[in-house]
């Protein structure tokens, strides 16, 4: 047999085989198929890349050599949120995402991938339930693009260029939103009340116009607060003929009204909560859910699956694809859909399966206990004021660190010599609430852990 | 039951094999006949039809009596019913007409004809838009879009509608040769009409993406970006076809099918306008001020010289080549298969000016940099 | 030896549980996992908190979820997978354009380790150490393999790739004061449709360029007529997706940069070309690469996917932010969000991680040289595939360069095989699925009549092509002698002949289980009948 290295994953690599293709195909040599490239454009030689690690063991010392210097929201005690949270993570979640039927799959037909078709229908009904919505999408990128994808559809459904914008929203989704809406519409932010982070009527009132196609809030906020004028909200953009879009939290919503029950109609999100492992932010997807109104059928861009029937009383499967006879000008291109999240969604669906609704009212309890709690527990300390703003909180509070006389950045360094992940810094994006840090309470911190933060804390301001 | 009805032209074809260029007019086909020719439609029709013997008993086939269904029926082995028609040993133009009606009256689902194109501009002058209809190609000649491409492709098209497919409808073109020039080896066609056919929608599944626009939201989007290409008080002479009706729509009127209308700032100024029309038209403007849009008409992709001989070389040197713009949907450059647009205007040295390359407006904001020549 | 691949066509029947929709599963009691407990001081505030919200913000109603246990929620959704077809399991060449090559399993557990897994962003960067190092050495193997300058790793796919292509054209023209004047993105037909789509939602008009019909690259004559002053930029594929190299593309380049515009390379696909030529010498500014294609990372039945954009120097200061910088001094690798002109946030945090943790893997298993055989290799097997498939009855490609080889795939027709039998590629593909296999009908416009697309990459041993080929010929063969089995097929696949009437209907499309209740009873029983 040959010297030549074969290496596991080119089987066709086998010098007698290329032997005898080249043979079949009337080819001297392999060289012979890039005889097409101009000489000039040839890389010469080979890639200037490091050598490699050939076998599966050298490889995998090598790299998890390198993500050993992590250090991980399990080793650590975790408080940090802002749009990805450390929730638990069913072990049969995984299970079925490491499907290598599920994993592997890309783009089979109705058919030889039903399984897939079948899952994220079934995605698409459980979301609709907790949302309380008729409609869901497969999932798209991430909640960013979730939100902007819902704005722009409230454009294409009100023939409007503008939205107003609560400027409590995420900076980074807004920086997003700003992205996708970039040039056809314009984004206006609407302030809120100094105290209690809700939206302010009477600035609302002043930019509502004719022009506007959409109010967004996000439900609970940014800043953790909830907003509790959702119904004042809708009504006022209702009756300028705009539309209302809500970024809710899924992991809200067993204890939470669902944004449609105020008045919302698009309902939009990140299903990171729902199953996903945090991947420093990797593992997300985006939905998007509306009524059973063909007006807003119409203008998904992302793909939504439909149950069909088939000839032998299966339950079959497909994508609901309808001619589109619409055409509005400035929206002529709708966002291109390709390859997005669909095994996250996949998952979600796993999750919600498993919790039920039981278990989505008793995992809205245990966020909204444990940030009860530890506001309480960490108001005691000097200096420290919980909440910095909002009255209502689902799982994340802001916490104000004024009068320390410590900034968030010198506390979470301390708090991190002491083995925890302090709550993220808001100093940067929201100065006028001073030296504020947002600290999210998930399923998985205990009293015991609320309690070590808030010893760990006592002791960093002191000192 | 699926209600199918069945049209054959016993003599579409029959002047092909013996080398005469279609069979209309009664001296052709009497001289097709005495050079030997024998009716091949009915087999054409038969083929079609055999592919529908697996749903034989989910379908009602009317068809006409002897050579024109009867016959085809038969040979296929398909259960049929005649319609009452009276038809001499000799057909015609008026019995096709006059079954296309009866079948129309039947409530057909599906009409199905063979013939070529005299056949098509036949059944369209009997029953217009109202009938969803397909050809099978059997004739010498055939320029119209409402022939499948073979009788088999013919075949599995009415069999998916059989099955159950909802139809989709499409408009496409009926083209009329000027059969006496045509003999005499000049092409010279025009635009008669168009037939509902059903669309083949067999591609919309395997989706990775949105779904498709349909052709009326591409004729539209194309609409809105003439619309915007032309500037105020600049007088628009607008060719035939449904991408260009769907610009005079955007602008605010109906104007016709089949001719060249005239319209400024929106507003309809003359209507099915000769070539005489236009030219006096052309002369009250000022110079530069004049635009012809234009949409390929028929299978060949002739932009000028079939359809719209309105646009004679003399309104075309008046108006000037950089004052004309054209537009299609993408499906139709997709049907050329790479062979470039084509100018036939009568006069050589215009068409050569007239070559090279063109943008052609395929959307909204988009265009296909396109080929043309004489 | 086993059976003979080259002879015997698999006696296959896909699994086919009858599985019912989640909700009728449901058995009101039980369940699946439960949430863990606080504590009675954690559970007293919770209540208290809960019972203070203002009023109509409580939820009343609780969500209409099936209540199961987790041994019946397992099992459902592992049926589910059986009835999924994944690439591990067939010759998944027939998807082509997608690269569905073997992802290898180390590199999922690598990048399902807790250490990848339980990173939380906004972690201080000091503990991210690990992650940022493998995202830095990933962007420093992709300049190399483009020799483009700066990577940003964020989109989550190729569209949102192209997406954020366009953005930073966009901002490059409002830059330079050019909005006006640079209103126009160039692209071919053969590129992928998202090029077109996205330049459009930036707001630029797009001139097409059809091929060449003898040699089917882009007609250079057609492309010349249409840059201008007015070009902002070339958004182009190469080797196209009939896998043809544009052996001119350095004349396409330099012609755009003469007139001023920015030359931009989808390499969503690069697998017939890694090691073998680059974006840098062919003249491109951008570029990006699908790292669930070439890098071999899973597809997860469409994403979480991975597109990675570069650029050449002057264009860095558009990339979105933040990158990923290393301080010498420090020896710490950081986020960089120094990046002037940014065009912004394109995904939330920094992109897909356990993704470029694979594609890391991959590349540093396969090496220089390794690359190269990829690409040697997955064109060896395309062209194996090319030639017989040209002897295949009713099966053709389009007439372009006749004679020559292709790159790493082709698109294919059977027009042929529909004029002479009057089955297509839609019938082919119904009937495959009961072979095991998949073939996909390509993407739109379908300038090349009864399409499909074959990319066989470097995974497949020649045993496995010559099993997809004699299936392929099967079914062809079944075409002409037996019609009907094909218009009813699949006969062995999870499920038979879905009626897609539904799914395009308004009135009878139902895309959850709600929508479905409240159109429909029993088994799509009209509920007004």
């Amino acid at each position: 047999m040959s010297e030549k290295f074969v290496h596991p994953y080119i089987p066709n690599s086998v010098p007698e085989v290329q032997a005898q293709m080249l043979k079949s195909i009337g080819a001297r040599d392999i060289e012979e198929f890039f005889r097409c490239i101009p000489e000039n454009l040839r890389v010469k030689g080979l890639l200037d890349l490091p050598k490699p690690f050939l076998s599966e063991a050298a490889l995998r010392r090598h790299v998890e050599g390198i993500l050993s210097k992590n250090r991980t929201s399990g080793e650590l005690l975790c408080f940090l949120g802002g749009g990805c949270w450390n929730h638990y993570v069913p072990a049969v979640c995984d299970e079925i995402n490491g499907r290598s039927e599920f994993l592997t799959a890309y783009a089979g037909e109705p058919y030889e991938d039903h399984g897939r078709f079948q899952a994220l229908f079934e995605y698409e009904s459980l979301m609709a339930e907790l949302l309380d919505v008729d409609v869901v999408n497969v999932p798209t990128y991430d909640g960013s693009q979730a939100a902007g994808t819902a704005l722009r559809m409230a454009g294409r459904i009100t023939k409007r260029d503008e939205v107003l914008v609560a400027d409590t929203t995420s900076p980074d989704r807004l920086s997003a939103i700003r992205g996708y809406l970039t040039p056809d519409m314009k984004v206006t932010l609407v302030a809120h009340e100094a105290g209690t982070g809700l939206l302010e009527a009477a600035d609302l009132a002043s930019k509502l116009s004719e022009k506007t196609a959409a109010v967004y809030f996000e439900n609970p906020s940014y800043l953790g607060f909830i907003e509790t004028r959702g119904r004042e909200i809708s009504e006022a953009a209702h009756a300028k003929g705009a539309l209302c879009v809500v970024y809710a939290d899924p992991s809200s919503l067993g204890v939470l009204t669902p944004p449609s029950n105020y008045g919302a109609d698009l309902t939009c999100g990140d299903i990171q909560p729902l199953g996903i492992h945090m991947f420093m932010g990797g593992g997300r997807g985006g939905f998007i859910g509306a009524p059973d109104d063909v007006k807003f059928i119409e203008e998904y861009p992302s793909r939504l699956f439909g149950i069909a029937p088939t000839t032998h009383r299966e339950w079959g499967f497909g994508d609901v694809a309808w001619e589109r006879t619409s055409f509005a000008k400035r929206e002529n291109a709708k966002e291109f859909v390709g390859t997005a999240a669909a095994l996250w969604g996949i998952t979600a669906a796993v999750y919600l399966a498993l919790m039920g609704p039981r278990g989505m009212k008793e995992l809205g309890e245990a966020c909204m206990g444990r940030t009860a709690y530890a506001i309480r527990k960490l108001g005691e300390i000097p200096g420290v004021r919980v909440p910095a703003i909002g009255r209502s909180f689902f799982k994340e509070v802001p916490v104000n660190f004024d009068g320390t006389g410590k900034t968030v950045k010198e506390i979470n360094q301390a708090l991190l010599e002491k083995g925890i992940f302090g709550g993220h810094d808001l100093s940067g994006a929201f100065p006028e609430l001073g030296q504020a840090a947002l600290y999210a309470f998930t399923e998985v911190v205990t009293q015991e852990d609320i309690d070590a933060l808030a010893e760990a804390l006592a002791e960093v301001i002191q000192r | 039951m699926f209600r199918l009805g069945l049209i054959v032209n016993p003599v579409a074809g029959m002047g092909g094999r013996v080398g005469l260029k279609g069979t209309d007019g009664a001296d052709c086909l009497a001289k097709a006949r005495e050079l030997g020719a024998i009716p091949l439609a009915p087999s054409r029709a038969a083929l079609a039809l055999r592919v529908l013997l697996p749903v034989k008993d989910e379908l009602c086939l009317f068809t006409c009596p002897g050579l024109m269904g009867e016959t085809a029926a038969v040979e296929a082995g398909l259960p049929f019913r005649a319609i009452g028609l009276g038809v001499g040993p000799q057909t015609g133009p008026e019995d096709t007409k006059e079954a296309a009606r009866r079948m129309a009256e039947a409530g057909v689902d599906l009409l199905l004809f063979a013939g070529g194109d005299g056949t098509a501009r036949d059944i369209t002058e009997a029953v217009g838009e109202n009938v969803l209809c397909l050809g099978i190609p059997a004739g010498v000649k055939i320029h119209s879009a409402v022939y499948a491409a073979t009788p088999l492709h013919a075949g599995e098209a009415v069999l998916s509608l059989v099955r159950g497919r909802r139809p989709s409808r499409r408009l496409a073109e009926v083209m009329d040769i000027d059969e006496e020039a045509f003999r005499k080896g000049e092409v010279r066609s025009r635009l008669f009409g168009y037939l509902p056919v059903p669309a083949d929608r067999r591609h919309l599944q395997g989706l990775k993406s949105g779904s498709p626009r349909s052709e009326a939201a591409l004729q539209k989007a194309i609409a809105a970006d003439l619309l915007e290409k032309l500037k105020p008080g600049a007088l628009a002479l607008v060719g035939p076809g449904t991408t260009t009706r769907e610009l005079k729509r955007a602008m605010g009127f109906e104007g016709t099918l089949l001719g060249v209308d005239a319209a400024k700032d929106g507003k309809l100024v003359a209507e099915d306008c000769g070539e005489r029309e236009l030219l006096e038209l052309i002369a009250r403007e000022p110079e530069g001020n004049v635009r012809i849009i234009v949409t390929p008409i028929g299978g060949q992709g002739f932009l000028f010289g079939r359809g719209n001989q309105q646009f004679s070389p003399d309104v075309l040197k008046r108006v000037g080549k950089e004052n004309i713009l054209v537009a299609a949907v993408p499906g139709k450059l997709s049907a050329l298969a790479g062979a470039p647009l084509r100018v036939d205007t009568g006069d050589p040295r215009l068409d050569r000016e007239l070559s090279g390359y063109t943008k052609v407006v395929t959307g909204y904001h988009e265009a296909v940099m396109a080929k043309v020549t004489a | 030896m086993g059976m003979d691949m080259k002879e015997k066509i698999r006696d296959f029947h896909q699994a086919r549980w009858d599985e019912p929709v989640i909700f009728e599963l449901s058995a009101p009691g039980e369940r699946g996992i439960l949430v863990p407990e606080g504590g009675p001081l954690i559970e007293a505030a919770g209540k208290k908190a809960l019972e203070e919200l203002p009023e109509g913000m409580r939820r009343e109603t609780p969500p209409a979820l099936p209540e199961m246990g987790q041994m019946r929620v397992l099992k459902h959704f592992l049926r589910l997978s059986q009835e999924n077809l994944g690439a591990d399991f067939n010759i998944d060449i027939g998807q082509g354009t997608c690269t569905m090559k073997y992802s290898p399993k180390v590199n999922d557990r690598l990048a399902g380790s807790p250490k990848v897994a339980d990173l939380h962003p906004l972690q201080d960067e000091s503990t991210l150490q690990g992650a940022l190092e493998i995202m830095y050495r990933t962007e420093q193997l992709l300049k190399s393999i483009s020799g483009l300058d700066r990577f940003c790793l964020h989109p989550g796919g190729g569209s949102q790739a192209l997406s954020g292509i366009a953005a930073i054209i966009r901002a490059w023209v409002d830059d330079h004061g050019l909005r006006d004047q640079k209103d126009e993105i160039i692209t071919t037909i053969f590129s992928h449709p998202s090029n077109p789509a996205v330049a459009k939602l930036r707001g630029f008009k797009v001139i097409t360029i059809y091929p060449d019909p003898v040699t089917g690259r882009p007609d250079f004559e057609a492309f010349k007529a249409a840059v201008s002053d007015r070009t902002a930029a070339l958004m182009i594929t190469n080797p196209e997706d009939i896998g043809l190299y544009n052996d001119r593309i350095r004349e396409f380049t330099d012609l755009v940069h003469a007139h001023g515009g920015i030359c931009s390379y989808d390499q969503a696909n690069a697998n017939g070309i890694l090691g073998v030529t680059r974006a840098k010498e062919a003249g491109f500014d951008l570029c990006f690469f699908n790292i669930h294609k070439t890098f071999s990372t899973p597809h997860g039945c469409g994403g979480p996917g991975c597109g990675v954009i570069g650029a050449a120097e002057h264009l860095v200061p558009y990339l979105p932010v933040p990158l990923v910088g290393f301080c010498e001094e420090s020896g710490k690798y950081f986020l960089d969000y120094s990046v002037p002109k940014t065009i912004g946030k394109m995904k939330d945090f920094y992109g897909v991680l356990p993704a470029v943790v694979r594609a890391y893997a991959w590349i540093m298993n396969l090496g220089a040289e390794g690359l190269l055989e990829v690409a040697r290799v997955a064109t060896l097997n395309n062209n194996y595939v090319f030639q017989k498939i040209l002897k295949m009855k009713g099966a053709g490609a389009p007439p372009y360069a006749e004679g020559e080889h292709r790159m790493e795939q082709v698109r294919y027709s059977f027009q042929k095989l529909k004029e002479e039998t009057g089955l297509g590629i839609a019938d082919v593909q119904n009937r495959i699925f009961d072979y095991a296999g998949h073939i996909w009908t390509s993407h739109e416009p379908f300038i090349v009549p009864e399409p499909f697309t074959i990319e066989p990459t470097e995974s497949y041993s020649r045993d496995e092509l010559d099993e997809y080929l004699a299936i392929l010929e099967r079914i062809v063969e079944e075409a002409y002698t037996d019609p009907e089995i094909l218009r009813h097929a699949p006969h062995r696949s999870v499920i038979h002949h879905v009626d897609h009437d539904y799914l395009e209907d308004p009135k009878r499309w139902a895309i959850t289980w709600r929508m479905y209740r409240k159109r429909f009873d029993g088994y799509f029983q009209p509920k007004d009948a």
